[in-house]
């Protein structure tokens, strides 16, 4: 009998090739799925051709997703997207999209149907994690990792230990995904699950949606974690059927599994959180931060432009107005996340309240387009990294929240908790 | 391989947002991304850089964004290797990648001083500065063999040639 099994020690030993699958040992993984974007890819490319391969692994299991500086911003971007392009047909890829096509490639991965129960997806994204949320590992490489699994199907991987993250209760009003781990990254640092695989469970894990999943598992890197990963669940079982998906049997751990750590969250006792400048680890309760005065709103990213967020945000707006004062920018993750808002009336609450309403794109996430920073400006954005600098002038400051606050700020023109600007709801919203 | 040059310095959780920003991305050669090299953090660093100079940094180096223009812009701005207590897991991957030089030694990480040259043996496993040497750990593993044959694209490039580029390999 083998020893008892985390769930990430089982995914990764569903995909070894060789090596021994227990923590700090070094083995060799196989991935369902390979994704590049109009950033690393173009890296990726050169490399791949100077190890001199013909032929990618798989060209079913490969997707290219120009999302970055998509739709191009100016010629060396458009140069990135037609060197992705390139590839994509110079190789036969089943798999590229770009702009009115796709959508942010970790969100629109998952819309596609091409990640579920017990798969394995190489990214040469850092935020690849965000397949966590489907019983799914994903991990992160940089761009010459990921031209020799391209060339290869396959990467050496140093396998991580496990921390288990125990959530129990049920959130209150206004407190999503995105609270829940700005929770835990403020907790365990943001180097505190360095070589480890973050997994949650529990009956708390069971509140949280597939959307909010995704919020969780996005940020788990921003921890210091290689990958991160939810037990599978109904939710996460129906999730994938609705994106046309056989069902799977979800991977779950072993009774009497070892943990490098545990944590144990209750739900009902968190807050709204805002994460000050520069560190995502450095989450508070929106009521510390109240009275922060912004400049722009951004609402978006690779977790955080679901049409749940889309949901909230539009509930805030609804016979509101954006302060005057601030710009708010709202970027549906998908094509079909934008379509299906638009079919909601989403998109013309948000923009009749007065923001900016962008196709789908990385945008000003990363500092690259699309509602970037001068010196001295503040934001609140619904986005995972707040890095001196990273939305753009190096004296520029991003706090990061869920929709709710991100919105509220939109509207009173400072950070404040939700239920100030939409007073208590029906649905029982504490002051 | 022995690497001679000047310490500089840099604190915790130096991520890779400050090391290349974001808008510089569009760029793929390692000159041009060198005169960016660690601007987000100090505007003056890639003019005052020399070829060969090693930076003493951290915890957690390199964290955030795996961009491997952050390597690019350490080495096309002459960083020869990087003494470390703690690297992010992907960003030192991307360096012995690149077969740029990590080396976790957070003793020598702590203790080397800025502006002063030091000396980097691989070959022999010390960090010397003035009169005090620090013996760093050596390569293991798949980083020592990739850091061999001088990059992973060399050795990818031998695995193909023994294996086949165009074999059905699952």
């Amino acid at each position: 009998m083998p020893s008892p099994r985390t769930i990430t020690e089982k995914i990764l030993a569903a995909h070894a090739l060789d090596g021994a699958v227990e923590p700090g040992a070094i083995a060799t993984i196989r991935p369902d799925v390979v994704l590049l974007n109009d950033v690393s890819g173009p890296l990726a490319f050169a490399q791949f051709a100077a190890m001199g391969a013909t032929r990618v692994f798989d060209p079913e299991r490969v997707v290219l997703v120009a999302d970055h500086f998509a739709p191009a911003k100016d010629v060396e971007s458009a140069e990135q997207l037609r060197l992705t392009r390139r590839f994509a047909e110079e190789y036969g890829l089943r798999h590229h999209y770009g702009p009115g096509r796709g959508g942010i490639e970790h969100t629109l991965l998952a819309e596609l149907g091409l990640v579920g129960h017990g798969d394995i997806v190489f990214g040469a994204d850092s935020h690849t994690c965000t397949a966590g949320a489907f019983n799914a590992l994903g991990i992160g490489f940089g761009s010459t990792d990921l031209a020799a699994a391209l060339a290869t199907g396959r990467l050496w991987l140093r396998i991580p230990g496990s921390i288990r993250v125990e959530l129990s209760g049920a959130p209150r009003h206004y407190v999503t995904g995105k609270d829940v781990i700005l929770e835990v990254i403020r907790r365990v640092g943001s180097d505190g699950a360095l070589d480890a695989s973050l997994e949650f469970g529990g009956p708390g894990a069971s509140a949280l949606s597939v959307d909010e999943r995704m919020a969780v598992a996005n940020m788990a890197v921003e921890a210091g974690a290689d990958c991160c990963v939810f037990e599978g669940d109904e939710r996460s079982l129906a999730d994938m059927a609705a994106r046309g998906m056989a069902p799977r049997s979800p991977v779950q751990a072993d009774p009497g599994a070892g943990y490098v750590a545990r944590l144990e969250l209750d739900l009902a006792e968190l807050s709204p959180m805002v994460a000050r400048p520069p560190s995502p680890a450095n989450g508070v309760p929106v009521e510390e931060l109240r009275g922060t005065r912004v400049d722009q709103v951004y609402v978006g990213n690779c977790a955080n432009g679901t049409l749940t967020d889309l949901r909230q945000v539009a509930e805030v707006l609804r016979g509101r107005r954006v302060a005057p004062q601030v710009r708010m920018v709202v970027v549906p993750a998908t094509q079909r996340i934008w379509r299906q808002a638009l079919a909601e009336g989403l998109l013309d609450t948000i923009a009749e309240a007065g923001a900016a309403v962008s196709t789908p794109t990385c945008g000003a996430c990363f500092g690259g387009h699309m509602g970037i920073l001068a010196a001295g400006e503040t934001a609140i954005a619904t986005t995972n990294r707040n890095f001196r600098g990273r939305m753009g002038h190096p004296d520029s400051r991003v706090f990061l929240a869920n929709a709710w606050v991100a919105a509220a700020a939109a509207v009173a023109g400072e950070i404040v908790p939700p239920a100030v600007v939409l007073g208590c709801s029906a649905e029982g919203a504490p002051a | 391989m022995i690497i001679r040059g000047l310490v500089h310095r840099l604190g915790d959780h130096v991520d890779t947002d400050v090391i290349i920003p974001g808008r510089y991305l569009t760029l793929r050669e390692p000159a041009a991304l060198g005169r960016h090299c660690l601007e987000g953090l100090d505007p003056g660093f890639s003019v005052r850089v020399r070829p060969g100079d090693v930076l003493a940094v951290g915890r957690n180096f390199g964290s955030g964004s795996s961009r491997e223009h952050a390597v690019l812009a350490l080495k096309g701005a002459g960083i020869g290797a990087v003494v470390a207590e703690s690297v992010a897991r992907i960003f030192h991957r991307n360096a012995i990648n690149l077969a740029l030089p990590v080396v976790v030694c957070p003793e020598a990480a702590r203790g080397l001083q800025a502006e002063e040259p030091v000396e980097i043996d691989f070959g022999a496993g010390t960090i010397r500065q003035g009169d005090r040497t620090w013996t760093m750990p050596p390569f293991q593993g798949e980083i020592a063999a990739i850091l061999a044959a001088g990059g992973l694209v060399p050795r990818v490039r031998m695995w193909l040639t023994a294996h086949g580029s165009d074999s059905e390999r699952r």
